[in-house]
């Protein structure tokens, strides 16, 4: 195993310490170069600038937007493919299909194909009511990015929670259904419980990968019209505007945050392996 | 959990599944369906569903102006050379750690997938400038050593994970037999390893074919493979659905075809064993 994890130490350390290195420098590849050490300031003026606590509130309003809509509905559905039918295999295709698509298709086939107001479906449906079409990416941006990132994420969520429903144990329910327990007491009593580690581990990886959203803000918005999560304005900042040092330490921030979500999600898994 | 159930239940849970699973699938149908169609047809309104003239017309243009199969060639060599060089790696260390486990292989795994959970965009300028120094950038080799490097922890993890359900008494029995360090490598081990290692090898060829932040920031020509021949079309010029559309399809039909067949793996691969 050692090559694989000498690997992965180069990897890991070496970026890490360049970014390091940079949020303490004032680095700007096109303006001057590296100017030379200015301590914390990248970090006290990442924090205080007027973007960062709209990109903050804006990461927040996604990741929590699509982890609500993936569990949600992601349990219902769960809950109905479990249901015998005809044609499950078929149903069960159809229904994680959008996870393979890669990022930068969904988005931009939602995005014109969807949600542009003159010819997208959503304006052929809202013109059918007699309503007139939204705007979807200027006037609802938030709303829009979180029902094309949910499109993705919620196959996964439902995956994982049928996996998980199928282990339940169906003479238990039973049990509960002579004694008398609805539906509705069954879902909340004895389903319920049995998928909350499988809803934890959902909420926890998703959320690192929802807090790296990129390429569907990338070919959407550009990060405009309110957009512009923690990880877009980092890589604006690095990227875009060439203001190294800033922008690492942003990325500081974002490790950091990262690794308190990684550190729950870590429990779990490493408790899993005791067994 | 499934209980028996009445005939009229079941065909009821089939209609109610059936318009879900299609709701959800229709993105992908229409994309399809609205590449064989004129540009004008895809903009008609009322839309058009079926009953148009089909045409793969929108198929010889994107190829034509983008060079589309240059970009596929570059998909194929960065997500296939990811995952081949990658399992390469990974086979002797997930092999040792499941069966010549140290008391600190627990404290190993789980440092792998932590470094899994290191976003990206911290480490964006050090790698991009990285690419520059070695003169890499835009480069399918860096590429594929990045996305195997990503991955990585995942290959490891889950070739972990079905290696660790081959059952250590079938060695001892091998042994037993007076089967050499060879012959069980060869005729006991193999054949039971290779399931586990095809399916870890479709999964990160999917993640990898997927992958669309180090694509995105690390090409631009000669490097770019479809996520990033696809972000090309996010400012369009005229008319363009219907090639978008056959642009689209091109490049996720064959992960689409790939990822049904590795549905169960998904869930294993991406909770690291931790929901089977």
């Amino acid at each position: 195993m050692a090559p694989a994890v000498f690997l992965l130490l180069v990897w890991m350390l070496v970026p890490l310490c360049m970014t390091l290195w940079f949020s303490l420098r004032d680095y700007r590849p096109l303006r001057g170069g590296d100017l030379g050490f200015v301590g914390l300031e990248n970090f006290v003026r990442f924090v205080s600038s007027s973007s960062f606590w709209p990109a903050v509130f804006t990461t927040m309003l996604i990741v929590g937007g699509v982890l609500l809509v993936s569990i949600i509905f992601g349990v219902l559905l769960a809950m109905l493919l479990d249901q015998p039918m005809w044609g499950q295999g078929v149903v069960r295709i159809l229904v994680i299909a959008p996870f393979f698509v890669m990022p930068t298709v969904s988005a931009l086939v939602w995005k014109n194909m969807f949600m542009d107001p003159t010819n997208g479906v959503f304006a052929h449906i809202w013109r059918a009511f007699g309503a007139d079409p939204v705007v979807w990416l200027t006037d609802v941006p938030i709303l829009s990015l979180i029902m094309i990132v949910s499109w993705q994420w919620l196959p996964f969520a439902t995956l994982i929670l049928l996996t998980a429903f199928q282990s339940l144990d169906s003479e238990q329910l039973e049990a509960a259904e002579m004694d008398g327990a609805g539906p509705l007491a069954r879902f909340f009593f004895i389903a319920l419980p049995h998928l909350s580690r499988a809803i934890t581990i959902v909420i926890l990886i998703q959320t690192i990968f929802l807090l790296a959203v990129f390429a569907e803000i990338f070919v959407t918005t550009g990060g405009a019209f309110g957009t512009r999560t923690l990880t877009y304005l980092i890589y604006q900042r690095v990227l875009e505007s060439q203001n190294v040092g800033l922008g690492s330490a942003g990325g500081v921030y974002a490790i950091i945050l990262a690794n308190i979500v990684a550190l729950f999600l870590m429990r779990i898994v490493g408790k899993n392996l005791d067994r | 959990m499934a209980r028996a159930v009445t005939t009229q239940r079941k065909a009821l849970n089939t209609a109610l599944a059936w318009l879900v699973g299609l709701v959800i699938f229709f993105p992908i149908l229409w994309t399809i369906l609205t590449s064989f169609k004129t540009e004008a047809e895809a903009i008609a309104n009322p839309p058009i569903i079926l009953f148009f003239d089909w045409t793969l017309e929108n198929y010889g243009v994107v190829q034509e102006r983008s060079n589309y199969v240059r970009f596929l060639w570059n998909s194929v060599i960065i997500a296939g050379g990811s995952t081949l060089l990658g399992i390469l790696i990974a086979i002797p260390a997930a092999w040792s750690m499941a069966f010549v486990p140290s008391r600190r292989t627990k404290d190993i795994l789980l440092w792998m997938l932590s470094t899994k959970m290191l976003p990206a965009v911290g480490v964006l300028y050090p790698i991009y400038l990285l690419c520059i120094q070695l003169g890499v950038l835009d480069n399918r080799i860096a590429l594929v050593v990045i996305l195997m490097l990503i991955n990585l922890p995942i290959i490891v993890w889950m070739l972990y994970t079905y290696f660790k359900e081959i059952p250590g008494e079938i060695l001892e029995a091998a042994r037993m037999d007076g089967a050499g360090l060879k012959e069980e490598l060869l005729y006991v081990l193999t054949p039971m390893a290779v399931p586990g290692i095809a399916s870890t090898i479709l999964l990160n060829f999917i993640l990898a074919w997927n992958e669309a932040f180090w694509t995105l920031n690390l090409t631009s020509v000669d490097a770019a493979p479809l996520t990033a021949f696809i972000a090309s079309y996010s400012s369009p010029e005229g008319l363009f659905f219907a090639k978008l559309s056959a642009a689209s399809t091109m490049a996720i039909a064959p992960i689409l075809i790939l990822g049904w067949f590795s549905q169960k793996q998904l869930v294993r691969g991406l909770t690291f064993g931790a929901v089977k």
